[in-house]
């Protein structure tokens, strides 16, 4: 058993005969913030629904290969849902629940099982003011989710995934509808969050993997071709594969 | 750098907690739920089949019965089981409903669900419900006292009783149902759909035509399908209204006679085992055959859709 918090070997993705990442292997270590940088299509996506089994949902999609979280198999769960709890995610596009603002963040506390009123308010509130959502919505707790602004409900997806304080937080591409000073704000939670958790961060913004990664892996096409501590893209004498090279200089993707 | 503590905790959190065992206790029963009903229907095959096997097996001839259209089963010298005339007339009045029904319902579901707005929406809505409500009894007596005597004044005919009469009544029966469940599939067609075409310049229309109702298709069809379900099973209104008259009917004022109403209004009068008795449960096991060959093709003709 390794230390790291993810463990990938030789992990294939498929979509009935299409595949979508082929052999990748790599580890995500505790409470570091690990950057997936690629173009489009190049499977980045389709890695982050194999880590909480949402591949469950999707018909035809099937993996091969290892991939372990805390040390465990995600196959060799017993409870699916369990596994699940241990991890939180933000999708592209906000998807809130059709519920209010306060319900869509106490949602997975109640499944927890937290009843009282004071507790989920502490929850609440604390998972709004990380997501930089707090001062916004204070005042319309009780309004619909989906009645908030776009960007604001992206915000709101991240309260949400914070809510039952997972080990690890999955972000796809999660400032595209943000504007760029809230992203900052946000960016800013994300860096005291490592203390807490293992935050793997899909982006298109190479400057944003730039800023928050400690390791970025780039995905191209299907196979992860460089995991590398992110300074190291950055480099102009590092020795790094030069089709990443292309893509964090905006040479081509 | 340190190296953190190895996960001590996975294995003490997956554990198969009581919500776990909740959701397959659940699993169980929606599964035991929806095996019933399987279980009923094929239940209900199975003894239709077992009463008019009988008459299958000792009576039955392919002319005899899909090409003879006389049924005189009472007949004390030479009974004879023909069934052909019973077909054409729950085929006519079907055919006929649908007809009326179809274009009606569409209509009505796409204006509800597509161009009404508020208040008027609503109000339909609830109007439609409640037409759907009415009991096939007060549909037939419509047919028996209002539309008889108006088909005889109107059209110069001897009697209103017929396929005309019982196929409207037929389709102003099955329209608002069709109208509801037609109108629930285009409303379960997401508002972003429209919005994307709608900001493309297209119009009301333009937006129901080509993303709306190609989108619930297959809620359409299903509406249509119940509707076409309901005219076939219907018998109350159609014996009342379709002049219960054994004929092969060459025009829509022909009285027509329906299997369902000769179903009804015969196997009170059987005795239980007799060859007549036998040979309505037969006439039982077409309806049953027939509505599932329909379901069954619509079903594969979706699916055919779907892929292209
Ligand atoms: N549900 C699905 N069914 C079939 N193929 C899929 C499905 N989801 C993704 N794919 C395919 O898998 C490949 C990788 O897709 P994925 O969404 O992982 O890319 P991505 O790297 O996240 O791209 P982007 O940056 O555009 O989000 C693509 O070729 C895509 O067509
Ligand atoms: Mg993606």
């Amino acid at each position: 058993m390794s230390d790291a918090e993810i463990a990938v070997r030789d992990l294939t993705i498929r979509y009935g005969q299409h595949v979508a990442l082929k052999g990748a292997s790599f580890e995500v270590r505790p409470h570091e913030i690990f950057g997936i940088i690629g173009p489009a299509n190049s499977g980045k996506t389709s890695f982050l629904k194999v880590l909480n089994r949402m591949d469950t949902f999707t018909a035809g999609m099937h993996f091969e290969g290892q991939v372990e979280v805390g040390g465990r198999d995600v196959r060799a769960w017993r409870n699916l849902y369990a596994l699940r709890r241990q991890i939180g995610v933000v999708f592209p596009l906000p998807v809130g629940l059709p519920l209010s603002v306060y319900d869509n963040v106490a949602f997975a506390p109640r499944l927890a099982g937290v009843r009282a009123k004071a507790d989920l308010n502490v929850i609440v509130e604390g998972c709004l003011r990380r997501a930089a959502l707090w001062d916004e919505v204070k005042d319309r707790l009780n309004a619909l989710g989906s009645l908030l602004s776009g960007g604001q409900q992206q915000r709101l997806t991240i309260a949400r995934a914070l809510s039952q304080k997972p080990r690890i937080l999955l972000l796809d591409e999660f400032s595209i509808a943000v504007d760029p000073v809230t992203t900052m704000r946000i960016e800013a939670v994300l860096s005291e969050l490592k203390a807490e958790m293992t935050i793997v961060l899909v982006t298109n913004l190479v400057q944003q993997a730039r800023r928050l990664a400690d390791r970025t892996a780039f995905f191209l096409m299907g196979e992860c071709v460089t995991v590398a501590p992110t300074e190291q893209f950055f480099l102009r004498d590092a020795d790094l594969d030069p089709r990443a090279r292309d893509y964090v200089e905006g040479r081509f993707g | 750098m340190s190296a953190p503590p190895p996960h001590p905790d996975t294995a003490a959190l997956d554990r198969r907690d009581l919500a776990w065992y909740v959701d397959k206790l659940v699993a169980v029963l929606v599964f035991v739920g929806g095996v019933s009903a399987v279980v009923f229907i094929v239940g209900i095959f199975a003894f239709v089949t077992h009463e008019g096997w009988g008459f299958v097996s000792e009576h039955f001839s392919l002319r005899g019965f899909f090409g003879s259209i006389r049924w005189a089963p009472t007949s004390t010298s030479n009974p004879t089981y023909g069934a052909l005339a019973l077909i054409a007339g729950t085929a006519s009045v079907t055919g006929l409903a649908m007809l009326v029904a179809v274009p009606f319902s569409l209509g009505a579901a796409i204006y509800i669900a597509e161009f009404a707005t508020g208040r008027t929406r609503e109000v339909l809505k609830v109007l439609v419900e409640m037409l759907a409500a009415i009991p096939s009894v007060v549909w037939g007596f419509i047919g028996l006292s209002v539309m008889n005597p108006l088909i005889i004044d109107v059209f110069n005919v001897p009697i209103g009783l017929c396929v005309l009469n019982s196929g409207l009544i037929l389709g102003l029966m099955a329209a608002p149902i069709m109208t509801t469940i037609a109108e629930d599939a285009l409303k379960a067609v997401p508002d972003t759909y429209r919005e994307a075409a709608e900001a493309l310049g297209a119009t009301r229309w333009q937006v129901t035509r080509r993303v709306v109702l190609p989108a619930a298709r297959q809620g359409l069809l299903a509406a249509v399908l119940l509707g076409v379900g309901r005219g076939f099973g219907e018998t109350m209104a159609v014996l009342m209204a379709s002049g219960h008259a054994i004929n092969l009917p060459t025009s829509p004022f022909d009285s027509v006679r329906a299997l369902t109403a000769t179903i009804a209004a015969e196997l009170g009068e059987t005795a239980v085992g007799s060859t007549h008795y036998q040979a309505l449960f037969a006439l039982g096991i077409f309806l049953f055959v027939v509505t599932f060959v329909i379901n069954l093709s619509a079903d594969l003709i979706v699916r055919g859709i779907r892929k292209t």
